[in-house]
């Protein structure tokens, strides 16, 4: 961590309907980073880094990636404004829980296109990078391979080379593994541990409390549209300060997976 | 001797003519269908009412009273145009109409995931439906595009109302000279089976290669 802010929300409000899915939301996440979002479905996790992203815009507050901040509700001229978005956008990559791979196109094909049609990188710089980034995800012989020949966890890690390929200064990471039986899960999770160890500053939405206890820098435990505690892992696993976090983490753990390593060790 | 069938004069240049209804007017009407498509889906919206008023109109009305009204109808207003232009023009509307539900079809199978993955690297609206949403759109609307072309290659023999010489009308006028109608309309029919023969195999192959990604 060297101090510089890579995305703060401030205030966040969002509602869906009558719904008020985000009530007022501040996160600050420094470059370098690796902050787990925890908490049970419904309590505005992933409408969270949507937002960050800007694929869902906020009813107000604000939103400041790498220095470029944009305020709710929306002021200021649409076009301007979209370039904004887009750029925020470029910025900060995600990976989806329903792996959104470009099904027509190849595995190369999938990490190469925001590079060449996004960001305007020369197609032989971009193919070098592509076939890199494949390589560090394990998927080096995969390449001409469309994603439906692959298994979930393949994809995945696809998906999260296509988001590196962006060189995007935050990766926000959508449940990752929650789509995935524990086996292929773990590829994708060892994968986000070494892109944690590059000093990738990563926001992750999951529920593996081995992984969040491991990488993670700080847990931020959500519930009904607000962040309840902000800890570090140690801290928050060991001696959650609210009672719903107490309750939310009993649940977890007393889940009755079988795979080793889940259950509490100190 | 009396041959098998009647003579036919001008039976290729009728072949001709239809072909050239029909593949025009599909091709014209697949950019005409692919606009509409597009209107309907961008933000202004006049341009959206206007698409969907232009496809209730040519999808809610009889083909043959849309070429009766360019031919017969636009000459009271001034507007004369000769037949095979007019049977273009009309079919090409017509078509146009359909193929661009068509194609909204397709565009509305693809997953919202899609238009978020897209997004989220930063693609504009028009840059997510060139490179990410129309290429799938199209997969899926290639079957109805295939039976909407064939269609069309049938409702050419409409444009014989309008004087047009193409296969139906050849057909007509060697069976009236002759008296032999089954022969010249069974050879009539069996040119249309053909044409539509081969391209059901060309919408075959398309599927195929579309598909290739997804085996």
């Amino acid at each position: 961590m060297n101090g510089n802010v890579a995305i703060d929300v401030r205030g966040l409000h969002k509602s869906f309907g009558e719904t008020e899915v985000l009530r007022s939301v501040d996160l600050t996440v420094y470059s370098g980073e690796v902050v787990v979002i925890m908490g049970p479905s419904g309590s505005g996790k992933t409408t969270l880094i949507r937002c960050m992203n800007l694929l869902d815009e906020p009813d107000a507050g604000s939103v400041t990636v790498h220095g470029r901040t944009l305020s709710y509700p929306a002021r200021g001229s649409g076009r301007s404004r979209r370039r904004l978005i887009r750029d925020i956008r470029v910025r900060t990559a995600m990976v989806f829980q329903h792996l959104n791979l470009f099904p027509h196109m190849t595995v190369l094909q999938n990490v190469i296109e925001g590079p060449i049609s996004v960001r305007r990188l020369p197609r032989p710089y971009a193919v070098e990078m592509g076939e890199r980034l494949l390589a560090h995800v394990g998927l080096g012989d995969k390449r001409d391979e469309y994603p439906a020949r692959l298994s979930g966890g393949q994809r995945q890690r696809v998906a999260i080379a296509r988001a590196l390929a962006m060189e995007p200064e935050v990766i926000l990471l959508d449940e990752p593994t929650s789509a995935l039986d524990p086996e292929l899960g773990a590829e994708v999770l060892q994968t986000m541990r070494s892109l944690a160890a590059c000093g990738m500053t990563m926001v992750v939405i999951t529920h593996e409390i081995p992984f969040a206890r491991e990488v993670a820098d700080r847990v931020a435990f959500m519930d009904a549209g607000y962040i309840l505690e902000e800890q570090r892992p140690s801290v928050f696993f060991g001696a959650p300060a609210t009672a719903r976090a107490r309750s939310f983490l009993h649940l977890m753990t007393e889940d009755d997976d079988p795979r080793p390593g889940l259950e509490q060790t100190g | 001797m009396n041959p098998l069938v009647p003579p036919m004069p001008g039976l290729l240049t009728g072949v001709a003519v239809t072909l050239l209804l029909g593949v025009t007017s599909f091709v014209l009407g697949l950019v005409l269908g692919g606009l509409v498509t597009l209107a309907r889906l961008c933000r202004n919206r006049p341009l959206r009412v206007a698409a969907i008023a232009y496809v209730s109109v040519f999808r809610g009305t009889p083909p043959l009273v849309q070429l009766m009204l360019v031919y017969f109808g636009l000459p009271q207003l001034g507007v004369r145009i000769p037949p095979i232009p007019s049977a273009i023009l009309t079919f090409t509307l017509y078509a146009g109409a359909y193929l661009s539900e068509n194609l909204r079809g397709g565009v509305l199978a693809v997953e919202r995931g899609q238009w978020d993955a897209a997004g989220s690297m930063g693609m504009s609206h028009g840059l997510a439906l060139r490179r990410v949403v129309l290429p799938q759109a199209l997969r899926v609307a290639t079957p109805a595009i295939g039976s909407r072309f064939i269609s069309l290659m049938k409702d050419t023999s409409l444009a014989s109302v309008i004087t047009v010489v193409e296969l139906t009308r050849v057909a007509e006028t060697s069976g009236s000279s002759s008296f032999r109608y089954v022969e010249a309309f069974t050879v009539a029919g069996a040119v249309y089976w053909l044409i539509n023969t081969v391209l059901s195999a060309g919408q075959e192959t398309l599927e195929r290669r579309l598909g290739r990604a997804y085996a």
